[in-house]
């Protein structure tokens, strides 16, 4: 439910820099999703092919990147990427000295317009 | 051609929680926004909260569902300026939501606003409302694996409330891994034990809360 006015404000990004660089179609949008943002990357896609249709962006290709949330551990050093639900022992030692940093991401990085 | 973008998607909603906390911040009322799954407490919360304030301190409260005004209700019954928005369905309050609240509130009277947001530990996560301060209310009965699946939501507050303490043995709740799986999101956050039936931890939660607002206390 909530992807759909996630979605809205990722075409309005697209769309507003399209616009800024002057150019009347946009081809592609990448955007950057953590895995703990609770955003679902087919859900997106769903709404954008409805949100998008007789805009600049209509037809465009929507290219996701995950990012994964990376846990540190204090005891060993260790520092890898995660996956809910998460486990409170490093991966590595065994070590209950976890710290859980980033996945939080929903941006759009670039878009692809033509000339 | 490709042009860098790098803009934050929410970043309409984000805007107009900048107004929303300029227009507080004009009547210098402190703002929690109060987050938590449906059943946790939040209402609970505010109305303990509500009793314990110190004497003049003036309280305001949005309350967010998804239908209805059962919660709006009771916290009028004890004569609190409070403002129901119902979000038709919406998982979420959003800045724009709360914005129109406080057009029916009376802002000038009010000191501190306590904002209920709609039980869900997923979306709220991600909506900036302008409030001081994100308070997330677990409780005992949902068990204390709930920082494990839903790391978003701790990883963002201020001050994590756990409510229904005087559970605990009753349901074999381990307090240790619950804190650990806080704490591995949000090192430094205050995890406060509450019980808003017994009263238990209520000097302990306003301390943490009349805290962050010190030019009223």
């Amino acid at each position: 439910m909530h992807e759909l006015p996630a979605t809205k404000g990722m075409l309005d990004a697209a769309l507003e820099a399209a616009q800024a660089a002057g150019a009347t179609r946009v081809t592609a949008i990448d955007v950057v999703i953590g895995d703990l943002s609770s955003i679902v990357g087919d859900s997106v896609q769903f709404y954008f092919d409805l949100l998008s249709r007789d805009t600049a962006a209509s037809g465009a290709q929507l290219r996701v990147r995950r990012v994964a949330a990376r846990a540190e551990c204090a005891a060993c050093g260790g520092d890898y990427a995660v996956t809910l639900p998460l486990d409170p022992a490093c991966n590595r030692c065994g070590a209950v000295a976890v710290t859980v940093t980033g996945g939080r991401e929903f941006y759009v990085d670039s878009i692809e317009v033509d000339e | 051609m490709k042009v860098p973008v790098v803009t934050q998607i929410l970043k309409a909603n984000d805007q107009v929680a900048l107004e929303v906390r300029a227009r507080l911040d004009e009547h210098a009322i402190t703002a929690f926004n109060i987050m938590a799954s449906p059943g946790a407490g939040k209402t609970s919360v505010i109305l303990r909260t509500v009793e314990a304030l110190p004497g003049g301190m003036v309280p305001a409260v949005i309350e967010g569902d998804i239908a209805s005004s059962i919660d709006a209700d009771t916290i009028a019954a004890r004569g609190v300026d409070v403002v129901q928005v119902n979000t038709g369905g919406n998982c979420h309050l959003d800045a724009p939501m709360v914005r129109t609240a406080l057009e029916h509130l009376d802002l000038g009277r009010a000191d501190v606003l306590f904002i209920e947001n709609v039980g869900n530990l997923i979306c709220p996560a991600n909506y900036r409302l302008g409030a001081d301060r994100g308070v997330v209310v677990a409780s005992v009965p949902e068990g204390h694996d709930k920082p494990y699946k839903y790391p978003g939501i701790f990883a963002g507050a201020d001050v994590v409330v756990l409510n229904k303490c005087d559970l605990i043995d009753v349901l074999d709740f381990d307090v240790a891994a619950f804190e650990r799986g806080v704490r591995m999101v949000n090192p430094g956050v205050p995890i406060v034990h509450l019980s808003c039936r017994t009263g238990d931890g209520v000097p302990e939660w306003m301390t943490w809360l009349l805290e962050q607002m010190p030019a009223r206390v």
